[in-house]
């Protein structure tokens, strides 16, 4: 069974049709690459997937159960996890509060955080995918773009027991920090997680992901193997033009 | 999202050296302003009771702070706290008289209190209006309801038993209000740093969407402290009348800027995300001391109110000053 398996995935927003039968099976281990132009219909798929929007019609079966979130939460308890472009992190707490926000660890009997804890689980972690920062317990705003990028992925790696989605991790990174989280990504797939991210960058595709798709104004344009495609077939399946 | 530039290290140790002066400047100045009166009144300050004064008429402020560090941390302001102290006091007072029960009479206070921080959050959270614009008017209006109960006339508290804990009272040799200050610092931190729901304000002040889509409850988190800052309101109210023997619609009018006051020279950021209990304890001591020490030095009121405003002004460029672009 594979993590995640959409068939037949629609979405219309009042007479808009914003995705037209989506299919799409990603394998444990896998990394593939959903693109496409701007208002194609990437981000309302990955808000679909993460339980953000419910779908109009077709069916999503995480590890061949059939499953319709209700919220974000929902999405989330049935270990699906999201890295969003906007990194979704509190900037002013130290990193490992970012890691276990909304999920804090207690202490019985009397329920107090855990903050011992989750700093030591947060720096095993950290440890385990060589994200370098200074230390778990370093406030947030104290690190670069591209450490924070990689402390929301090593969150979603920490949680996500299924599938991990990404919005354009690397959209407002510089080179250097792009190549790290682009080796922590193929890290996750090392590890055996089911990786489905979106991304502008062609050369980004090429370099990490299995297979990639192409989305042209809400419709599926065609998946292929990305051993198997060129930067100019890529380019105009997106555009729809022939090159 | 914005992206920090790379820093030098040097620049990140003075950055270093600079957030921690802030953090710290209600400290000094609690300690500078103590040896300046130590210094310039000698035995007319340093005194037992003269130290016992400025922790007991603090209290209310200190009690208040406790409140407002959570409305800070949240990134929202409460204003009706002042008025909701006067409402809060002349309740429990006409609740003591009809009832004659004092726990009956400290509820109904405390009960006015938590529903004017529910209303307070219903508007900020539902409604989605700025919590400056509905505290604004929600401060009128709770004023007017204390003016209207009883007509503008003071009624008078004699229970014992409500004195004795509210205001005059003393347990193993500590003045009461002491004890009531100790436990209101000692559980608002804890709640504060080692429970979730401290953790979750600070992260819904921080960045609310995040706190969002990490499964926090956003509105019932903004709920629960308007309700807690207007309850800790109403406790101010309490012992202002228990201290007082008595109530009337002017109490607390004035306590609105040492509340804010203390809580920002202690440390808390308004934009939110960012707090600090003790700091909030100490400067609302900080306040008083200054209170008391411009009293003992003979200043008129209006002297003492433009020294205050002086001090109070530099106190918060100290602590705030550059922040927000950091």
């Amino acid at each position: 069974m594979n993590p995640l398996s959409l068939s037949g995935i629609s979405k219309h927003f009042g007479g808009i049709v914003a995705i037209e039968r989506f299919d799409l099976e990603v394998e444990a281990g896998e990394v593939v690459a959903l693109v496409g132009d701007n208002g194609a219909g990437k981000s309302t798929l990955v808000k679909i997937i993460s339980g953000v929007h419910q779908p109009t019609d077709g069916e999503i079966r995480l590890a061949g159960e059939r499953v319709a979130f209700r919220d974000a939460s929902d999405a989330r308890a049935n270990g699906v996890e999201v890295v969003y472009q906007d990194l979704a992190l509190v900037d002013l707490q130290p990193v490992y509060m970012n890691l276990f926000l909304g999920r804090e660890l207690r202490r019985k009997p009397f329920g107090l955080l855990d903050r011992a804890e989750m700093a030591r689980q947060t720096q095993q972690l950290v440890d385990d995918l060589d994200v370098r920062i200074p230390t778990a317990k370093a406030t947030l705003s104290d690190l670069s773009g591209g450490q924070r990028q990689a402390i929301a992925i090593a969150r979603a790696t920490h949680w996500a027991s299924r599938l991990v989605l990404m919005d354009e991790p690397t959209a407002a990174l510089g080179v250097a920090e792009t190549a790290k989280v682009e080796e922590l990504i193929l890290k996750l797939k090392a590890r055996g997680a089911a990786v489905l991210v979106v991304s502008h960058n062609m050369e980004q595709v090429f370099r990490i992901a299995d297979r990639v798709t192409v989305l042209r104004r809400g419709r599926q344009v065609g998946t292929t193997r990305v051993a198997e495609t060129s930067h100019n077939e890529l380019v105009s399946m997106i555009t729809g033009l022939s090159s | 999202m914005t992206i920090a530039p790379t820093r030098a290290p040097a620049e990140k140790g003075v950055q270093l050296v600079v957030r921690s002066w802030r953090q710290y400047v209600v400290y000094v100045g609690f300690v500078v302003v103590f040896l300046y009166f130590a210094a310039t009144q000698g035995a007319s300050f340093l005194n037992g009771t003269t130290l016992v004064n400025i922790v007991t008429q603090a209290t209310p402020i200190t009690i208040m702070a406790v409140g407002t560090v959570f409305v800070l941390s949240l990134g929202e302001i409460d204003l009706s706290i002042g008025s909701t102290v006067a409402l809060a006091a002349l309740t429990a007072a006409v609740t003591l008289q009809v009832s004659g029960a004092w726990w009956v009479a400290a509820l109904a206070g405390l009960a006015v209190g938590a529903v004017v921080g529910l209303v307070n959050g219903l508007f900020v959270t539902l409604v989605r209006l700025p919590s400056f614009l509905v505290t604004l008017a929600t401060m009128g209006l709770v004023a007017g309801l204390a003016q209207q109960i009883t007509n503008l006339q003071s009624v008078p508290v004699t229970d014992e038993a409500f004195g004795w804990l509210f205001g005059g009272g003393t347990l193993l040799g500590i003045p009461i209000l002491i004890w009531w200050s100790a436990v209101a610092a000692v559980i608002g931190w804890h709640v504060l740093r080692q429970r979730r729901f401290g953790a979750h304000v600070l992260a819904v002040g921080n960045t609310a969407s995040a706190a969002r889509v990490s499964g926090i409850r956003v509105t019932r988190v903004r709920i629960a402290v308007f309700m807690l800052s207007g309850t800790t309101a109403a406790l101010a109210g309490l012992l202002y009348a228990g201290r007082l023997a008595g109530a009337t619609y002017t109490l607390g009018t004035t306590d609105l800027m040492s509340v804010l006051a203390a809580v920002i020279v202690g440390g808390t950021a308004l934009t939110g995300g960012r707090a600090s209990m003790i700091g909030a304890v100490v400067g609302s001591l900080f306040m008083s001391m200054i209170n008391y020490g411009l009293l003992l030095a003979g200043l008129t009121v209006a002297q003492q109110e433009i020294v205050r405003g002086v001090i109070i002004l530099i106190a918060v460029s100290l602590s705030l000053r550059g922040k927000k672009g950091s």
